[in-house]
């Protein structure tokens, strides 16, 4: 993910898009695309995707608000994703995302920490991702070690 | 040259088994990542292969390869034997050797990138018998297994297959639900990551037994490691002609994609998921029609769950009578049930249904992992009921969970010890509906915000009584009035709670 200036961004998403035209129901890979390899979503993307997919730009807006991976605004510098779910708080996630969520400061600059419902480890909980890596079995002491290059 | 098995299974790697794999590379041996067996509290589980069989060493660190790695070299039995956390021969374990895998027969064992040791473990027998059948006839033999679909519901296979065979159409698809979202629930990608080709060749016998030339695999985003399992499989499948414009010599057409959802659970209901396929906002479809008649683009499909295709190559290798004779009453066949939350022994029991849920629980799980006893079991996943420890009678079979006003589900099993505030989860239930809900229907998308309103105040001791009754009306109007199961199951998991534990709800923890 590169910070791009605007105008080679429309070219950029309109390559995107275009690489799926030949695809059923497209939408939802060009806007995986558009996600990743820029970042986020911003409104001028959805004018350009709603241009090369002849759809309305309230149908790609609608789309991208509907789904919690699109995002909108650029990704913050580190991400820490716990899991919430009820076979996790079982095994104490709730604690761990209110401990975790209340330090996010501490881990180090710019870190976002969010809820996720289930990534599919429920019997080595709690669960969560860093910086998009799956690890199990999580507490404080290993998200503080898992997160200790974040800090200067 | 000694191999030895470090799975590439995600809970396996969610505690380190890519570390240990690549220790076991740099220190010279031959590497397969395997699957998980599924007993997953001993990952990550490393197997070295000996004349007695696959020698199994538990919960393995970094610092433990290198004495592994010695003793492997040495190929001493008596070294390896000795090693910490060895379990001896894997396949006789008893939490294995008790089960009864059929869906799960390859999990752990093949190497999942490998279409060869596929082959080699029976891959591919049920495509070909599939292929030598009438698409009638192979609809017959999936019918007759009494084969029902694995995501929750447990509707008929071999019915919506006939449906969709029977409906005529320009163009029909095959849609595999991949969308395992429920807490508790693990099966689908641990089938997908340990053995992907079996759920390649459910989906062809799909294609070919309903007439479908175009094929979708929905997955959801959180499971990156299945996506690559899958999509290095589909690529292998084509290269070796079990995908494409003519499967196996047969004639069939068959074109098979993978299309990555974006983190909304309601996408695990067949119709958001059709919608969302087809690029749209995820949201439920009123039925009729349903999917087997008009589907994905308004075109009858044949939409699955993972395991339920996943059961079709057996079924057709081994003829439906092998299937049907395993099981009890109308739950004909296997259930992959999953154990998981707060247990000791987590992982995937694979048995014949009518196993007793307490069974599960005590004898395999081996009770709660922080030792307290158990409180409740969830069954089902978020939608299931909570039930306490006195029904651990129950059999696991759809009639007899329903009687109990309960549902097997995807048998997902979630445990909880004694400190769980029941009343807790039942706020949690109505809080996932209410950030879950696809917005479409009004009980369901405003319901869930009223319920978690009405149980704060149960919580915080307001008008106890008027306020239960209110939430009991109000779960009867999500129960009765929503479009699809979000809205009208979510109620379940609430009302269970209040029945089975009413101290809970008497507003003491105000």
């Amino acid at each position: 993910m590169t910070t791009v200036p605007a105008t080679d961004r429309g070219a950029l998403v309109r390559a995107i898009a275009t690489q799926h035209l030949d695809e059923r129901g497209a939408l939802m890979p060009v806007l995986h695309d558009v996600n990743e390899e820029l970042g986020h979503i911003d409104r001028e993307d959805v004018e350009t995707v709603a241009d090369v997919l002849n759809l309305s730009v309230a149908d790609v807006h609608g789309v991208v608000s509907f789904y919690h991976d699109f995002r909108t605004a650029p990704p913050a510098a580190h991400t820490v994703a716990l899991c919430r779910a009820e076979a996790c708080q079982a095994v104490g996630a709730e604690a761990l995302y209110a401990d975790t969520s209340a330090r996010a400061g501490g881990l180090g600059d710019g870190v976002e920490v969010r809820e996720i419902f289930c990534l599919g480890n429920c019997a080595l909980g709690p669960s969560g991702t860093v910086d998009g890596r799956l690890h199990g079995r999580l507490s404080a002491e290993r998200l503080t070690s898992l997160t200790s290059g974040w800090r200067p | 040259m000694t191999t030895v098995f470090v799975p590439g299974d995600a809970a396996a790697v969610s505690v380190g088994a890519g570390e240990v794999a690549t220790a076991f590379a740099a220190a010279g041996t031959r590497v397969v990542r395997n699957g998980s067996r599924g007993m997953l509290w001993l990952e990550p589980l490393v197997e070295v292969e000996t004349e007695r069989g696959r020698i199994g060493f538990g919960n393995v660190t970094v610092e433990d390869v290198g004495a592994l790695a010695a003793g492997v070299s040495r190929r001493s039995q008596g070294d390896l034997l000795n090693q910490r956390g060895c379990i001896g021969v894997v396949d006789d374990h008893p939490w294995l050797a008790g089960q009864h895998r059929v869906s799960f027969a390859r999990v752990g064992v093949v190497d999942p990138a490998s279409i060869a040791d596929y082959e080699q473990h029976g891959g591919w027998a049920g495509l070909r018998r599939a292929l030598s059948l009438s698409p009638a006839e192979v609809v017959s033999e999936v019918t007759d297994s009494g084969l029902r679909g694995r995501g929750g519901a447990g509707f008929p296979a071999g019915i919506k297959w006939r449906t969709v065979l029977e409906t005529g159409a320009d163009q029909k698809f095959v849609a595999c639900n991949f969308d395992e979202g429920d807490s508790g629930t693990f099966a689908d990608r641990m089938i997908v990551e340990g053995d992907p080709f079996t759920l390649v060749e459910g989906m062809t016998i799909a294609a070919h037994a309903v007439g479908a030339t175009e094929g979708y695999v929905y997955v959801r985003s959180e499971y990156p490691h299945a996506i690559a399992a899958l999509r290095r499989a589909i690529d292998a499948a084509y290269t070796h002609g079990y995908l494409g414009r003519d499967v196996l010599g047969s004639g069939l057409v068959f074109d098979l994609h993978v299309r990555v959802g974006a983190g909304a659970y309601i996408c695990g209901e067949e119709s958001s998921m059709l919608d969302s396929l087809e690029g749209k906002r995820g949201e439920v479809r009123a039925k009729p029609p349903i999917p087997a008649v008009a589907g994905l683009f308004g075109r009858p499909t044949a939409v699955n769950n993972v395991l339920t295709l996943c059961a079709v190559p057996m079924v057709l290798a081994e003829g439906a009578a092998a299937y049907a004779d395993l099981g009890t009453g109308r739950s004909r066949g296997t259930q992959v049930f999953q154990l998981a939350g707060n247990i000791k022994q987590g992982g995937i029991v694979e048995l014949p249904f009518g196993v007793t849920l307490g069974e599960l629980v005590e004898q395999y799980g081996g009770g709660t992992l922080t030792g307290r006893p158990v409180r409740a079991v969830q069954v089902g996943g978020p939608l299931g009921a909570y039930l306490p420890p006195e029904r651990f009678d129950l059999p696991m079979d759809y009639e007899a969970f329903a009687e109990a006003g309960a549902m097997v589900g995807h048998g997902g099993i979630v445990v909880f010890d004694e400190t769980v505030d029941m009343a807790r989860m039942a706020r949690f239930a109505m809080e996932f509906c209410s950030v879950e809900s696809c917005g479409k229907c009004t009980p369901c998308r405003i319901g869930s915000t009223r319920g978690v309103e009405t149980i704060d105040r149960i919580i915080a001791g307001h008008n106890v009584s008027r306020n239960l009754t209110l939430l009991d009306d109000l779960c009867e109007t999500m129960t009765k009035g929503s479009l699809c199961a979000m809205g009208g199951l979510t109620p379940v998991p609430v009302q269970s709670a209040i029945r089975h534990w009413p101290e809970d709800f008497e507003g003491a923890s105000a």
